[in-house]
């Protein structure tokens, strides 16, 4: 446990340096840069949030926490608050239990987001991690749409040394899944990993479809433990919560994977999220290889991006 | 779902407020405060906003209320026409070398933000403009980039450059060029891997292709979403590689698209395209000022305003008009509206226009059902005889079955039909004052903000 705690934290940590530079320099030059708690001190804090993704929502939500810390604390210094806002950011993230059940089951998990936002590469990467962990798993190749998402996938089924399960470019995604959970069930596979089409949530007949591909998963693979997992690109900005909702009307979500945490991007649209649809971030992805994609826990996120470079 | 248009939010605010003169200091700043929160929700970057909003404020401020609008509708005036101004005020497109010379454009950005797809559709674009075009695929690290290009370049009839994923980026753009060269070509599009602005060899990598051929224009591909972060990615390609020009993609979906804002304002890079859907076909001028009202949610009123304007004729919108004033409207007047209907681009387009519609309403309507509704209507209209059209009381049943049997419809629908027109022409008797009547301003549409 220590062990991957320590990892989680090292890979995090390392990937989100570039955001820890942006908010904790600019948060900590605040808590030190201010003799007083007065509305330009909320309002340096508001900019560091909003420019961290968190959204003019989520943002008012904490400042307001804070305040009402502040206020019943009985706080002078701006240094003191620097916890208090940890705390408060911790309180919006909460969400419902993490739970990673279908690890130990016989489960279907359904990848779904927006076009270029890392589905394929994410189902990759989980096929590496859980093949390591000695699962047997099958991928379903369903983006029957993107020219070559085929090939992509099939590329990363053998660097993960797993099965595949494909058709023809603009065949039937449903088709696809039907061929997949038969040949999960004939190999007795402990997980099947279906990759979906990027698909704008806003277009009618795609989100149809999607809801096709989980009707024949009902009826196809009835015992099967259901995960579904949107994958936003973190470097997306509110649309993402707008996309989360709609996902969620086709679907039912049960949590959200974030790739890209690697770049400049602050991830803060983890917080938004968490905050505004309580729908759990599971997984984030901060780099290409397949050990990149790292379980979230919103605790230690908030923690990580507080934390200074001596704290390490 | 409930979409808090900055355009009501306003009206709100300024409900009792009609004050004539100059626009005061707290008119201006009640109304920039929500045009502040409406532009961060749209994901413009918060620095720009701030550096926008203060802009707005000084020019803003002692400046005299036009006629007919209240002072909240003056700011989002001054508002929109600043941001018009800051994204561009013309449209542009790649520049191409003349004559017979080679133009050799760079694809670059994030991973994810459709560079391969894109790359295809301007192919696609080019070609139609009678260029030859060859396709260089320099993604040598996404599984199966190669394969993407090669098959879209197919569908588009383009020629694809490839060299397998085991050479080096610069040497399969060195050897493109050789091969554009000797074969005739214009344009060559290079095709390049996904990377993080932050990486300095995949940068580095860029600047090397960028040396190593004679790249013309330098073309940033941004995903239309990007959050607060789109600065830093355009800021870095620029500072690293130097770039020409920027092309939004995933408009189509229902993001306001405040990075174009951001990007526009940090870079002073033009946005040459946009990505409007998924087909090799939708890649799209970029307008300025549609974007501008995107951005600040209130759809493309002002687009339009300007095609309705454009289509209607203004004699017969007259006409029109008093007709519906007296409830003479007849069937005649129902085919020619619904034919300037047509001209400003059928109703599912319309509907893409109207503020709170963009990209999100429409599928909930289903246009495609709405449209085929309306061919309907006409065609029964067109089996009515003129006297019927103009006077719809003399439809008895034997002429209305003479009607459902050329129009191919169940008489029960052209009942259904003569009953809606028949309750439309009642309720228009009933307010005539919605027809604008009242003013006496006729043929104009009036701002919904």
């Amino acid at each position: 446990m220590s062990e991957e705690k320590k990892s989680f934290f090292g890979r995090l940590v390392a990937g989100l340096t570039k955001t820890r530079d942006n908010i904790v320099s600019g948060i900590d030059s605040i808590f030190s840069g201010f003799s007083s708690i007065d509305d330009d001190f909320y309002e340096e804090i508001e900019e560091i949030l909003i420019m961290g993704d968190l959204g003019v929502k989520a943002t008012e939500e904490i400042l307001d926490s804070l305040k009402v810390k502040v206020k019943e604390e009985k706080i002078k210094e701006p240094s003191a608050c620097r916890q208090l806002l940890i705390d408060s950011i911790k309180e919006q993230m909460q969400t419902e239990e993490l739970a990673y059940r279908f690890e130990e089951e016989t489960s279907v998990v359904l990848m779904i987001g927006v076009n270029g936002v890392g589905k394929t590469t994410t189902v990759g990467k989980l096929a590496g991690k859980l093949k390591a962990d000695g699962k047997r798993v099958v991928i379903a190749a369903a983006d029957t749409f993107r020219a070559a998402a085929g090939e992509q996938l099939l590329e990363w089924a053998n660097r993960a040394g797993v099965e595949m399960i494909g058709g023809q470019e603009g065949a039937d995604p449903a088709s696809v899944i039907f061929d997949a959970v038969a040949s999960a069930k004939s190999k007795g596979a402990d997980v099947l990993l279906c990759d979906t089409a990027g698909r704008l949530h806003n277009k009618k007949n795609l989100m149809e479809e999607l809801k096709k591909i989980n009707r024949v998963i009902d009826r196809e693979y009835p015992g099967a433990y259901r995960e579904t997992l949107v994958v936003l690109d973190s470097t997306t900005g509110q649309n993402a919560l707008s996309q989360a909702r709609q996902f969620k009307e086709a679907a039912e979500i049960t949590g959200i994977v974030l790739t890209k945490m690697d770049g400049t991007a602050k991830g803060g649209i983890a917080v938004a999220i968490q905050s505004e649809l309580k729908i759990p971030v599971k997984y984030i992805g901060v780099g290409e290889k397949i050990e990149d994609l790292q379980k979230f826990s919103a605790d230690e996120f908030v923690d990580a991006l507080f934390r200074t470079e001596e704290d390490v | 779902m409930a979409f808090d248009n900055l355009s009501e939010k306003l009206q709100n605010i300024f409900k009792n407020l009609r004050s004539k003169g100059k626009l005061t200091e707290d008119d201006v700043k009640s109304a920039l405060k929500e045009v502040k929160i409406a532009l961060l929700e749209a994901d413009v970057n918060f620095k720009v906003v701030k550096q926008f909003i203060k802009t707005v404020q000084e020019r803003a401020i002692g400046q005299d209320v036009m006629n007919g609008l209240n002072p909240g509708q003056m700011v989002i005036k001054i508002v929109n026409e600043e941001m018009i101004a800051l994204m561009g005020s013309e449209t542009t497109e790649i520049a191409l070398k003349k004559g017979g010379d080679l133009t050799v454009i760079m694809m670059a950005g994030l991973q994810g933000a459709g560079k391969t797809t894109t790359t295809a559709k301007i192919a696609g674009k080019l070609k139609q403009k009678g260029k030859k075009t060859l396709l260089c695929a320099c993604d040598v690290y996404r599984p199966a980039a190669i394969d993407q290009l090669k098959i879209n370049g197919e569908k588009q009839g383009v020629e694809v450059f490839s060299m397998g994923d085991k050479k080096n980026p610069v040497d399969i753009a060195k050897a493109a060029v050789l091969h554009a060269k000797k074969n005739g070509f214009q344009v060559l599009i290079i095709d390049t891997a996904g990377r993080l602005h932050i990486d300095e060899e995949m940068m580095e990598e860029l600047s090397a292709i960028k040396s190593a051929v004679d790249v013309s224009q330098t073309v940033l591909v941004v995903d239309s979403m990007t959050g607060q972060d789109a600065v830093n990615v355009a800021s870095m390609f620029e500072d690293k590689i130097g770039i020409d020009g920027v092309i939004l993609t995933k408009l189509d979906g229902d993001t306001r698209g405040g990075a174009a804002l951001s990007i526009r304002a940090v870079t002073g890079k033009p946005i040459l395209y946009v990505g409007m859907g998924e087909k090799l076909s939708d890649l799209e001028q970029f307008y300025p000022d549609r974007m501008a009202s995107r951005i600040l949610g209130m759809g493309d009123v002002l687009t339009m305003i300007e095609k309705a304007q454009e289509a209607i004729d203004e004699e017969e919108a007259r006409k029109l008009e008093q007709k519906m004033k007296k409830a003479e409207f007849d069937f005649e007047d129902y085919l020619s509206s619904v034919t300037q209907m047509k001209k400003m681009g059928g109703l599912s387009s319309i509907l893409g226009m109207m503020p709170g519609m963009g990209g999100m309403k429409i599928p909930e309507i289903d246009e495609g059902e709405a449209e085929k509704g309306m061919k309907r209507t006409e065609s029964i209209i067109f089996s009515m005889t003129p006297q019927e059209r103009r006077n719809p009381s003399l439809l008895n049943p034997s002429r209305k079955r003479r009607i459902a049997d050329g129009a191919g419809v169940d008489i029960a629908e052209v009942n259904r039909l003569v009953k809606q027109f028949e309750q439309a022409r009642k309720m228009m008797k009933q307010f005539p004052g919605m027809m604008g009547g009242k003013r006496g301003k006729r043929g104009k549409f009036t701002l919904p903000f």
